[in-house]
């Protein structure tokens, strides 16, 4: 290893290989040719040419969520970083570990309205967890090796690191990551004892518990999920998740109920509603799970447990809340469970179980199927059917086809399932799913789309062809903003106001036209054919499958509403939405 | 269930890296999340370590200031939050310039009560006065209201700053 001073690019370079960086997506411009520079030199990273910013943040995210790894994105500056914004936030709402550099202007023009300037680390100081401006190329190194760390520890996050041009260019000596140690920031991976023995305490004592996980067990990594598979099967307990957390459970297991929430199922609802524990591991109780704050599971003792302190009591009060990591903290609960002398819990479970049976019953996923007209509730099953026998990865857009492939596709293993849950961000998907191609070369992945949502990051079927990257995106097209057009009929009379999109490509020549496959189905017949030649079509694949217009995605509990509160289908929708809920999202 | 929490006003002590950009982080978490400064104060307080004291004033619900409290450790330069009104017996204090104009009777009274007050005289001209005043918040409001009939012209504060009692840290 050679201590020669390199130039700010060389430095970057690297300590990225350093950092252990195979896939960097992103975008040239004036303010970043040096590292392009460094990039054109060397082969041991790979660069991916993406056709607009968001997309290269969103494939980092695609990247960084089916691998576990952190997401490298490389931006240029003014344009450049703005339109990394939206892909910025999204990694952060959903707390995805992605380190996006970004060119700014030399350091002396800072400040002058120069040629492509923006105040970065301005605009990105509320979408990150942590930006920087580096102002020496001496600081590039351990603001890179800092930058990963913070980006990858505790509760996970995007990180931005500002490099103006002329830094790029000065030498400086090369520092390791062995040699870099962040002056502040340790969270806290251990639970403390006395709380994992309370909630044990309350785990034997529980008559009614359910556990309710998020995103945070599968970002915890895989020794997360088979504690949680372990625990859970230990205690014999009911277990629901978020739409972030699904995976970490098997839903082929008997004790899974489904997704919780506004579009979760009614035995996983009421469960939360009816029960007298809840054990929250790595979710935030966001207000598409909890519903109506004041009548969220009223009668329940509450344990939870994240890697976040600030999310604990921000929005419902605990009565146990253990800070820590979830593989940490759930060894120690199933080490002090396993040597508390208490009888197995599988027992004393039988009432609560039968009761949950009977909201089962309900099956509130059913839908009425059709023989002329595709549901899209179908194009999903026949999807999952169909490639439930490889490792497949889906990845969606933002919708109701989102709700639908949450509902309807079942994940039995973790990082299988990319989808943007915090920001809701339409045009997520196709980028995202070239991101987690770029993890996983040789495996399926399918961008589960709507027609509104494809076309917000369209353009990214080029970098999919270019770099020969075999994605299938595969939409259900309603011709409608399709959850937009469902909240108009549920809040304001059937008013589709600028929900229909009377102008749409047409999908298949459009494909071609990116010299990509296009298909279309437009009879229920025809789906399985149609997913069939998908799946064994080379390349990347547009699937345009027409399904009903005028589809509503159930259950729902509406805005406003509680638990227990439900709309199991389109007989129920008609009951009044309370002035409250209408002012929510 | 915030609503039914009655309001109150919190004294924080924040550590921070002196960093760039730090007090944009810090105020940028207050106005993005919709949280309240009454009062904030920063100067560097430990050259070598490079650190910073930011106090801050807020008034919340016991709900919301303990998220304030557990947002601001979350931040990466801030290296501890002490929340000064929950933790114990702490002083704060608050210092004022105040700038008086005026002539005859009510120049008299001015001075008259900064005496009473012990405010001192930093400043002054044939029709003016800059008075300089410390303490608590609410004594300084008491003088501002008295000066205001008789010329008040300008108010700068510091804004609060405060330390625990006793010989613990913070």
């Amino acid at each position: 290893m050679s201590s020669d001073p390199k130039s700010g690019a060389g430095l970057i370079l690297q300590a990225l290989e350093d950092q252990g960086v195979e896939v960097i997506f992103g975008y040239p411009g004036g303010a970043v040719l040096p590292i392009y520079d460094e990039i054109f030199k060397q082969d041991r990273i790979k660069h991916v040419l993406v056709r607009h910013e968001q997309g290269a943040v969103h494939a980092a995210e695609g990247y960084a969520r089916s691998s576990g790894k952190p997401g490298v994105v490389l931006v240029t500056s003014g344009p450049g970083a703005t339109n990394a914004v939206t892909g910025l936030t999204d990694a952060l709402m959903d707390s995805v570990p992605v380190v996006c550099l970004s060119g700014q202007v030399a350091t002396h023009l800072i400040g002058s309205d120069a040629f492509q300037e923006c105040d970065t680390v301005g605009i990105t100081r509320g979408c990150t967890k942590h930006n920087w401006l580096v102002k020496s190329a001496a600081d590039l190194p351990r603001v890179i090796h800092e930058a990963f760390y913070v980006a990858k520890s505790g509760r996970p996050g995007p990180v931005v690191v500002d490099v103006p041009k002329d830094v790029q260019f000065e030498t400086a000596d090369y520092v390791g990551p062995a040699n870099v140690r962040h002056r502040t920031y340790r969270p806290q991976l251990k639970g403390s004892m006395e709380s994992i023995k309370e909630a044990v305490d309350l785990i034997a004592a529980a008559e009614r518990p359910i556990f309710y996980t998020g995103g945070g067990v599968i970002n915890s990594g895989r020794a997360a999920t088979q504690l949680l598979r372990e625990f859970v099967r230990a205690t014999g307990f009911p277990i629901t998740s978020t739409l972030m957390g699904l995976g970490a459970y098997p839903a082929n297991d008997p004790q899974w109920l489904g997704m919780l929430g506004m579009h979760g199922t009614y035995e996983a609802n009421w469960a939360m509603n009816q029960c007298d524990l809840m054990i929250n591991i790595g979710a935030r109780f966001d207000d598409r799970i909890t519903g109506r704050l004041d009548a969220f599971s009223p009668n329940s003792k509450k344990i939870h447990i994240d890697i976040d302190p600030s999310s604990i009591n921000k929005n419902v009060m605990v009565d146990v809340a253990i800070v820590g990591d979830a593989a940490h903290v759930l060894e120690d609960l199933t080490r002090v469970w396993k040597s508390s002398a208490r009888p197995p819990r599988k027992q004393g479970l039988e009432a609560w179980w039968e009761r949950i049976g009977e909201w089962r019953a309900k099956n509130s996923l059913s839908f009425e199927n059709s023989q002329s007209v595709i549901k899209p509730q179908y194009a999903i099953q026949r999807l999952y059917e169909l490639t439930k026998h490889r490792e497949t990865y889906i990845t969606t857009e933002v919708g109701q086809h989102q709700m639908w492939a949450a509902q309807h596709y079942h994940f039995d293993e973790p990082n299988r399932w990319m989808t943007s849950g915090g920001l809701g961000t339409m045009g997520y998907g196709l980028p995202a799913a070239i991101g987690v191609q770029m993890a996983h070369p040789e495996k399926l992945v399918i961008d589960v789309a709507g027609e509104a949502s494809i076309l917000m990051n369209m353009q990214e079927l080029s970098t999919a062809v270019q770099y020969r990257l075999p994605v299938k995106v595969f939409i259900l097209n309603n011709q409608y903003m399709g959850m937009v057009r469902q909240w108009q009929e549920l809040l304001h009379g059937g008013r589709y106001s600028e929900s229909y999109t009377a102008a749409l490509p047409d999908f298949v020549k459009l494909a071609e036209a990116y010299h990509a496959t296009g298909l279309q189905v437009t009879s229920p017949a025809d789906v399985d054919g149609v997913i069939e030649e998908m799946i064994k079509t080379d390349g990347p694949v547009v699937v345009d499958c027409v399904v009903d217009k005028e589809e509503n995605c159930f259950p729902m509990i509406p805005s406003g509403a509680a638990h227990n509160d439900m709309i199991l289908g389109p007989e129920d929708a008609s009951q009044q939405i309370s002035d409250e809920g209408k002012v929510l999202v | 269930m915030t609503e039914s929490q009655s309001q109150e006003r919190h004294v924080l002590a924040i550590l921070v890296d002196n960093e760039a950009g730090v007090l944009a982080r810090v105020i940028g978490l207050f106005s993005g999340r919709g949280y309240n400064i009454d009062s904030l104060t920063v100067a560097e307080v430990d050259v070598e370590a490079h650190t910073s004291r930011i106090t801050v004033v807020t008034i919340g619900t016991p709900m919301v200031i303990e998220q304030i409290r557990a947002q601001l450790e979350r931040l990466v330069p801030v290296h501890k939050v002490v929340d000064l009104t929950v933790r114990g017996p702490s002083v704060e204090r608050e210092m004022a310039l105040i700038k008086v104009v005026g002539t005859g009777d009510k120049r008299v009274e001015a001075l008259r009560l900064s005496e009473a007050f012990r405010a001192r005289v930093i400043d002054t001209t044939h029709s003016s006065f800059v008075f300089e005043l410390t303490g608590a918040s609410d004594k300084i409001d008491a003088f501002v209201g008295l000066m205001r009939p008789l010329g008040l012209t300008d108010v700068s504060r510091t804004g609060v700053v405060g330390i625990s009692r006793g010989p613990e840290a913070m």
